[in-house]
């Protein structure tokens, strides 16, 4: 088999694969797009908008984005938990129908039942939106026995976190996905923390990419704030998957800036600990520096995507704000399919 | 024993096919020597000796098919051992008389296994009776909750919790806040995210004689652990013979919370109270919460202590007492009336009460029953209330299906139909899973109206 030493980590790349301008362009306004609809969406709950659970990404764009670049949009399928909203916008749901389930109109993605935990598209091969922590590896991996089963060519992104990565279910799913070659990437986006819990409290080994080790998966880590090494990263596991040599792991080491959910006291971690990857690793920041640095943009061609990107997400605030709720009856139905 | 039987391949095995002798008639065989290979739709297998002798005779042709478990097939012979009859051949089954459905002049069947003798019935104790004068303090149910942890874990060195945040970010719902500094990290242990395995840990641990509180964040997330909560926890005693113990206590949110959807949004009570091995708890007050949980702590079995993540924040006077034990398995009556009896636990308490409120309000003398333990379930207050009032109506959070209240319903008839003047009803959650969108989370929730409904029904006013 090609790599040999599974268990250990595949060589980070030592030369950073260039992105051409469109891809600075296209990873730039989508991670923005990201980024700003879920500082609304923060805001939104704080005015009672949005209620239950709102898990943001903010910090994490560059994952989903360098994946979701990779990928083969419409054919290959991706599942996740609750931080879902990214997931959406960048496999090209309508932010106005993400926006509108979060504030629980009848013009949201899940007509207002699922909330944004449990948004999904067929169309878009986007299975959710999952609640309970680890559900969606067996899921994903399900996804792609189905693939297989089907022959028709998809591969399963499944992502999932740092703290979920100690559920049972996700080694039986590795087990699985190698014994049957499964065309599965599992994704795993450690951010460092489940809830309040570092992940040096909670794993017995934290290197997470080697976690496929027994069951001879290959796994790298990769710098999860670079999309450029996410997306290179990702097109090497998602080939691996489609050409038939069964699952592969990414760990994406990534940080999410904001709390767990929206009441977090935050006392598990410092403040420098956050100003530090903001200002200094920051996804977006970094794609900006070199778009203008390679002068593909200036900053006047920024601020009028910095525009296009708010209008789509005031747009799609203001929509779900007078979206009425879903009728009263709606309450009965899609309990079971009626024949 | 001379002859060879046909032998069952599986406890639900009937008939299979002798597929091939091995042997023949003459032959010596000692044991251990396979005699034949026999088939069944879904295995084949192979007979062996268990006897030394001689093959006298082979009473199944090799291919015959449907010979019956037990029937003889052959016979062997050990030294100075004599056939006192060659055995019949197996007669092909008689062909029965189509059996009738109409049997109306037939004398009722007589019962062919033994009736399984009553369960013996449950004693609760009643509240214990407060020193005149006790002082009462107001306190909210998450602060009786954490006083009845520090105190149990002060008074015995073998209870510790375990759970996700439950330390060092002191509880995701601030229940075991301040247990870490005071009883330190080898007591208040924090885990990883992986339910089915604390918790068959915690289950192990009291196995040895420890006794662990195991907090699930919510109750949503112990679906991971539900097979060792059933089937290691609940039924070891009695698989052991009464040996092994497993005095543990799993705690943690029931119920619906707010806007949290489907999978974060649900009420167990019915799912635990089916099972015998547990004690399911589900109290309303912050006394019934403070004492119940002590009591559950002391417990020799496994309980299920269903808290609620909406109550946490409400206060109850709790009396200052040194030791404040309530007893498991007793019903509270919260209020004595002789109308109409209203049961329910829990949140539902909370609809309850204010329902109440408003028909006493209007001139109905309601009594208000909180169950406070579901298993065992204390029906004899609710018969007795029953037997007074005539009229029922139960109120929970709960699916309907299958329900606490189909539950009391089916006994209350059992035992007390002829005290009845109306129909039981219940309140319940909606039959669907729990919307997201306000309106709808709402609708799928009982309210005050809907209990005020039914008991205007059973009491036949309008
Ligand atoms: C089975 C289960 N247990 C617990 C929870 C509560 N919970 C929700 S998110 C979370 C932390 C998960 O952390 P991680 O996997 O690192 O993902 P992150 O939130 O960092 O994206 C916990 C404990 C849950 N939803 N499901
Ligand atoms: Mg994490």
């Amino acid at each position: 088999m090609a790599r040999k030493a599974v268990a250990t980590k595949a060589k980070a790349q030592s030369n950073v694969p260039e992105f051409s301008r469109e891809q600075e362009t296209e990873a730039y306004r989508e991670m923005l797009l990201i980024r700003r609809f879920e500082e609304k969406a923060g805001q939104m709950y704080g005015m009672g908008l949005i209620g239950g659970f709102c898990h943001l990404y903010i910090g994490q764009e560059a994952v989903v984005t360098g994946v979701t670049m990779a990928s083969k949009k419409g054919v290959d399928a991706q599942i996740t938990g609750y931080r879902d909203h990214g997931h959406m916008l960048v496999m090209g749901l309508d932010p106005k129908g993400v926006m509108a389930e979060l504030t629980g109109r009848e013009a949201g993605l899940s007509r207002g039942k699922g909330g944004s935990m449990h948004m999904f598209s067929n169309e878009h091969r986007f299975y959710g939106g999952n609640g309970i922590v680890g559900a969606q590896v067996s899921l994903g991996t399900g996804l792609a026995f189905a693939a297989k089963y089907r022959g028709d060519g998809s591969v399963s992104l499944a992502y999932f976190g740092d703290g979920a990565a100690n559920q049972g279910q996700v080694y039986e799913s590795f087990n699985m996905a190698k014994l049957w070659s499964l065309p599965v990437v599992f994704i795993i986006e450690n951010n460092k923390y489940a809830m309040g819990t570092s992940i040096e409290r909670a794993a017995a080994t934290t290197d997470l990419s080697t976690r496929g080790a027994s069951f001879n998966i290959p796994g790298e880590q990769v710098d999860g704030m670079d999309v450029r090494l996410v997306h290179d990263a990702a097109e090497r596991a998602i080939e691996h998957a489609r050409s038939g040599k069964g699952p592969y792991i990414l760990e994406m080491l990534t940080y999410r800036y904001r709390g767990h959910s929206m009441s977090d006291p935050a006392k598990y971690r410092t403040k420098d600990e956050v100003t530090k990857y903001r200002q200094e690793r920051d996804p977006i920041e970094q794609v900006k520096v070199r778009l203008l640095e390679a002068g593909y943009e200036t900053e006047e061609s920024l601020k009028k995507i910095e525009a296009d990107i708010r209008a789509i997400v005031t747009e799609a605030a203001d929509f779900a704000t007078t979206a009425p709720e879903p009728d009263a009856a709606e309450l009965w139905t899609d309990i079971t399919v009626s024949a | 024993m001379p002859n060879i039987l046909m032998p069952a391949l599986s406890p639900t095995m009937e008939e299979g096919k002798l597929a091939k002798w091995l042997v023949k008639v003459g032959d010596t065989v000692k044991s251990g020597d396979v005699l034949a290979e026999i088939e069944t739709d879904k295995a084949t297998m192979e007979v062996e000796s268990v006897d030394e002798g001689v093959v006298k005779a082979l009473l199944i042709a090799e291919g015959t098919d449907n010979v019956k478990v037990n029937t003889p097939i052959a016979l062997i012979l050990g030294e100075g051992e004599t056939a006192e009859a060659a055995p019949a051949p197996a007669a092909a089954p008689a062909a029965e008389a189509a059996p009738s459905m109409i049997e109306a002049e037939a004398p009722a069947p007589a019962p062919t296994v033994a009736a399984a003798p009553a369960a013996p019935k449950f004693e609760a104790q009643g509240d214990p009776d407060l020193p005149a004068g006790v002082e009462m303090v107001e306190m909210t149910v998450r602060q009786a909750l954490n006083e009845a942890m520090a105190e149990e874990l002060r008074r015995d060195k073998d209870v510790f919790i375990i759970g996700e945040e439950v330390a060092e970010y002191q509880g995701a719902y601030k229940i075991t806040q301040n247990l870490l500094q005071e009883f330190g990290p080898e007591r208040i242990i924090d885990t990883p995210i992986t339910e089915h395995g604390f918790a068959g840990l915690a289950v192990g641990a009291a196995f040895a004689g420890l006794r662990p509180i195991v907090e699930f964040m919510t109750w949503n997330f112990a679906m991971q652990a539900i097979d060792q909560i059933i089937n290691s926890a609940a039924k070891q005693l009695y698989m052991s013979g009464g040996q092994v113990k497993a005095p543990i206590v799993f705690r943690g949110p029931n119920g619906v919370a707010s806007r949290v959807g489907a999978q974060h949004s649900q009420d167990y009570s019915a799912w635990y109270s089916h099972v015998p091995g547990l004690t399911v708890i589900a109290p309303y007050s912050a006394a019934d919460a403070k004492g119940l949980l002590k009591a559950a702590i002391r417990s020799p079995n496994p309980v299920v202590f269903l808290e609620n993540e909406i109550l946490y924040g409400s206060t109850g006077l709790v009396p200052k007492v040194d030791d404040f034990v309530l007893p498991i398995g007793k019903a509270r009556i919260a209020r004595s009336g002789k109308d109409v009896t209203i049961v329910s636990f829990s949140m539902g308490m909370r609809y309850a009460t204010q329902a109440t409120e408003k028909l006493v309000a209007a001139g109905l003398d309601v009594e208000l029953i909180d169950l406070r333990t579901l298993r065992p379930l204390d029906i004899d207050t609710v018969i007795a209330s029953v037997k007074k009032t005539g009229r029922l109506v139960t109120v929970e959070e709960g699916w309907p299906q299958g329900g606490i209240g189909a539950d009391i319903s089916a006994r209350v008839m059992e035992q007390a139909f002829d005290y009845l003047d109306a129909p039981i009803l219940r309140v319940t959650g909606k039959d669907v899973p729990m919307p997201y969108a306000a309106n709808l989370e709402k609708l799928a929730l009982p309210n005050v109206d809907e209990v005020i409904a039914a008991v205007n029904a059973v009491t036949y006013r309008s």
